[in-house]
């Protein structure tokens, strides 16, 4: 591999900053620069909402690698430079400081921004927050120090509302949750789920109300005014805003790249340019297991991706096969969560002796697509293990608490 | 302060000063081989795996249910197997020898 060639990587958090490290552990021998618009040093996100809001962890504990560590990889960081060009006849990309760097390849980790619905009094609003950077969890966790009442209200019932609203009470936050549909995580969970998370938010004193649509936002002096299109009004110091993400395709559209529902990259993260590859939240892809077109959000696919992309830029033929995990903490429970369950046809629930610790598997006819497991790793391990080989599960067994959960006892025989 | 020792999977050793944060941490923002902490802490990854020096296992305290289930699944775990992202750093810790799992 020549010395010459240069890679560039814009975005970097989980995908951007793991790719370019596998760049040079696969012995990429070329000038690697990494470019993102947010000032600080790469950190995890998933505890933004989590231990960094409620202030039982610091962003500086959170760092995805040290500052020596690129120093001594050779990846040069332009942190809080912004790219706004990119020009793939001519391999090259424009900075808003007017600086142009050209590329042999160029990796695409733009990932996706929060959406703000066309709602009046929901922009420019300083009582309104979004959360995807660290900037943002510092803003809310200072807005909610300075405010007397702290009345929290949470519009989006998905997994950051959720992990937000449940580090913001044990700060001692009143908080309501207003959620569109009928019940809480419904793009993403089982009704099994959605009402084991209900009744838990609720035994903390976490108020959900559902069918719930946000019609306009005012702003008083002392409070935002939240009013639903059934003209119920919540009052609230502070409104957390976590209705979903639309991908950021802006660089992408201008190298007439394909774009739908995200960059579509083939098994090997290449986009519909041979120079151009795209990992993360930003993508769309063909996941060869589930069998159909997928844009996930979440650290494990940024992670898998910076993988696949970084062998393939190197020289070695590598495919996107992995299946997908996710996890959430709220309060004190852990949700670790493998596989897809989108398309089941039955949930089963297996409950251990341990009352604390449940799961919830997921089938489509005989083949196990996903395990929900709270509390309980055992169950999301080998789960994952399960969907990989295709196995089949032996359901009366699985049920059972008495038949341990091991690999070998509730496979059907 | 505790001095602490990683010896990476191809036998380099790297020596640490840790106060308060986890043993994970510690070997990110060092840039300590084989410690990878993907999922930043949580005990849902197994990417900071580690074997404890015998002679400090004691001082580790109790690996929780769900670590010592990820823990079981996972490939090369031995007796003295930890997720370093779970074992806080404090004096007690001080001359703990940790090899990184592979």
């Amino acid at each position: 591999m020549s010395s010459e060639q240069t890679c560039l990587i814009i975005g970097a958090s989980h995908g951007g900053v793991n790719a370019a490290f596998a760049l040079r552990k696969n012995g990429w021998k070329g000038a690697i620069h990494l470019y993102d618009s947010d000032p600080a040093l790469p950190y995890h996100r998933p505890p933004l909402s989590k231990g960094y809001l409620n202030g039982t962890d610091t962003i500086e504990q959170n760092i995805l690698k040290s500052a020596a560590s690129y120093q001594e990889a050779e990846i040069d960081l332009h942190l809080g430079q912004s790219v706004v060009s990119l020009d793939s006849r001519i391999k090259q990309i424009r900075l808003t400081n007017g600086q142009q760097a050209t590329y042999d390849r160029l990796i695409l980790a733009t990932g996706a921004r929060p959406l703000v619905p066309p709602i009046p009094g929901l922009t420019d609003n300083e009582r309104v927050f979004t959360l995807r950077t660290a900037a943002d969890a510092q803003s809310i966790r200072e807005a909610f120090a300075a405010s007397s009442q702290k009345r929290v209200v949470v519009i989006g019932g998905g997994y950051i509302g959720l992990e937000t609203a449940a580090a913001l009470r044990q700060l001692g936050a009143t908080v309501q949750i207003l959620e569109r549909e009928e019940r809480i995580l419904s793009r993403v969970t089982s009704t099994e789920m959605a009402q084991f998370f209900t009744e838990l938010h609720q035994s903390k004193g976490v108020d959900i109300l559902t069918g719930k649509e946000v019609s306009s936002i005012e702003s008083k002096d002392s409070a935002a005014k939240v009013i639903c299109s059934d003209q119920s009004v919540y009052l609230a110091d502070l409104v957390i805003l976590g209705v979903g993400v639309r991908v950021n395709t802006a660089l992408a559209g201008q190298a007439g790249l394909r774009i739908d529902n995200g960059i579509q990259v083939n098994a090997h993260c290449q986009t519909s340019d041979s120079n151009i590859y795209a990992i993360g939240d930003c993508t769309s892809f063909y996941h060869p297991h589930y069998q159909r077109q997928l844009r996930l959000e979440s650290v494990q696919n940024a992670l898998d991706q910076a993988r696949v992309a970084t062998a393939n830029i190197c020289g070695q033929v590598e495919s996107y096969t992995a299946i997908p995990w996710f996890w959430s903490d709220q309060y004190d429970l852990k949700l670790q969560i493998v596989g897809l369950s989108q398309g089941y046809t039955e949930a089963m629930v297996r409950r251990e002796a341990n009352a604390s610790s449940f799961s919830v598997w997921y089938f489509r006819e005989s083949e196990l697509l996903a395990v929900d497991a709270v509390n309980n790793a055992r169950a999301y391990i080998l789960g994952g293990k399960i969907i990989q080989s295709g196995k089949v599960v032996d359901r009366q067994r699985l049920i059972d608490p008495g038949i341990p959960l091991k690999p070998n006892t509730l496979l059907l025989k | 302060m505790a001095k602490i020792t990683f010896i990476t999977s191809d036998n380099q050793t790297i020596e640490l000063e840790g106060q308060s944060g986890s043993l994970m941490q510690l070997a990110v923002q060092n840039n300590v081989p084989g410690i990878d902490g993907d999922c930043g802490g949580v005990c849902s990854c197994a990417t900071c795996h580690v074997h404890v020096d015998p002679a400090y296992w004691e001082k580790t305290g109790t690996a929780s249910e769900i670590e010592q289930d990820m823990l079981e699944f996972e490939d090369n775990s031995s007796k003295y197997s930890r997720l370093s992202c779970q074992i806080q750093i404090s004096d007690a810790l001080d001359g703990i020898v940790l090899k990184v799992a592979k």
